[in-house]
């Protein structure tokens, strides 16, 4: 497969919010504002690459049967890494955000990256296929939060962007929003899938 | 501590800050497990075991390896000056015990009911990369609960998680018949369903306690 198709793959293709449903529980909690959803992307982003690239450098050492609490320790110090320099530079942010930060961890896309992909690639493709998935990421927070705070709140990016007149659809920030719009457009790409194979 | 502030945090853990509906913690096996009862009960049983007791150990390395206190045993073993200050270890320390924790229950569940074993599968061992486990050591540590109430908390979180998966398991074991969109089904339909259960437990927002 070539570089550009590698990295494009996660913006669509292999999407894992849309298509693989991976990692909804920051995508649900953190889409209430575009802010958060780009704060979020970047901090999953940049643990996706280092532990890709860190897992993909020691394949070759590591012992098939304690692979997996290798690679989760490895994710754990990248994690310690987003969470003390978010907390230092940007501590709004970082509150905002709140126990999503350390739980990024947990989230099943940079272990599942880890074991399917970095664990069995070498460096620069595990980097590629890292930044793409780390972006699909990214992308798909966005679309969910730029819905969900143009509704609920009326704002982009925290300004006011719909006239004064618009009366806020509240439920759209509350967790039941997250819910119906993660359903509704996981619902609208299956169907696009079912239109292209006509 | 009392029993009222005892019962204030099993109350809020299982209806108003539910795990799922409330705090998207845990949703993964939440969308997984829940296409039949069975296997929901067993789920929701082995999150409950496996919080409770991550909430105890969880509890007892943040007080006496993490903290900087008194009976830090770095400090009383090493003679320092000062009591180490080991907090930024809590995600690697927390996960590696969450991780070894899975295992041994794991092994029991299969040593003892090889049946549900089976119907559990792969999810057992996904129980590690279940935000919900080390979500709810988290907020133990963030709102510096006592042992007892970090056990409470640990249980009666993992209740509200069964809950949760229980109804959500009925309403899907019903879903099948129903004639839904062929988009839809699948993990769509079960968000929506999701989105209005939340809208439910959302009313429980107005209990007011304590």
């Amino acid at each position: 497969m070539s570089i550009s198709k590698e990295l494009f793959k996660g913006f669509y293709k292999e999407n894992p919010v849309f298509r693989l449903a991976l990692g909804l529980c920051p995508t649900l909690a953190v889409s209430n504002s575009v802010q958060n959803a780009v704060g979020m992307g970047a901090a999953v982003t940049f643990v996706l690459i280092c532990s890709n690239v860190i897992v993909s450098m020691i394949r070759h050492g590591v012992p098939k049967k304690i692979r997996i609490p290798i690679y989760i320790v490895v994710i754990a110090t990248f994690v310690t890494i987003v969470d003390l320099v978010m907390a230092g530079f940007a501590p709004a942010l970082h509150k905002s955000l709140g126990i999503f930060v350390p739980l990024i961890v947990v989230n099943c896309i940079i272990l599942g990256r880890a074991e399917a992909f970095a664990g069995k690639n070498n460096v620069g493709r595990s980097f590629i296929d890292g930044l793409g998935m780390g972006i699909g990421f990214t992308l798909a927070l966005m679309a969910l939060a730029i819905v969900r705070e143009l509704l609920g709140d009326g704002k982009l990016w925290g300004i006011p962007v719909l006239s004064s007149g618009y009366e806020p659809v509240l439920i759209f920030i509350l967790p039941p929003g997250a819910f119906l719009t993660l359903g509704l457009f996981l619902g609208f790409f299956n169907w696009l899938d079912i239109k292209m194979q006509k | 501590m009392e029993i009222k502030a005892l019962l204030i945090i099993a109350v809020n853990a299982i209806f108003i800050y539910n795990f799922v509906l409330s705090r998207f913690l845990g949703i993964c096996p939440y969308i997984g497990v829940s296409k039949n009862i069975d296997s929901a009960i067993g789920m929701g049983f082995a999150v409950v075991f496996v919080m409770t007791l991550a909430s105890m150990a969880t509890w007892l390395i943040d007080f006496y390896l993490l903290r900087p206190t008194e009976s830090n045993i770095f400090y009383i073993l090493f003679n320092f000056k000062e009591p180490p200050d080991l907090m930024y270890l809590k995600t690697i320390a927390f996960i590696l015990v969450i991780a070894s924790l899975v295992q041994f229950v794991e092994m029991v569940i299969q040593k003892m009911s090889p049946g549900l074993y089976k119907s559990l599968g792969i999810y057992l061992p996904l129980i590690t990369t279940n935000c919900a486990i080390l979500g709810v050591t988290l907020i133990n540590l963030d709102a510096n609960y006592s042992f007892i109430a970090s056990i409470v908390h640990g249980f009666t979180a993992g209740l509200g998680f069964t809950l949760a998966l229980v109804l959500m398991a009925g309403i899907r074991e019903n879903l099948d018949m129903a004639p839904v969109p062929k988009p839809l089904k699948g993990a769509p339909i079960a968000f929506i369903m999701a989105s209005l259960m939340s809208i439910a437990f959302l009313g429980f927002s107005g209990l007011k306690i304590g």
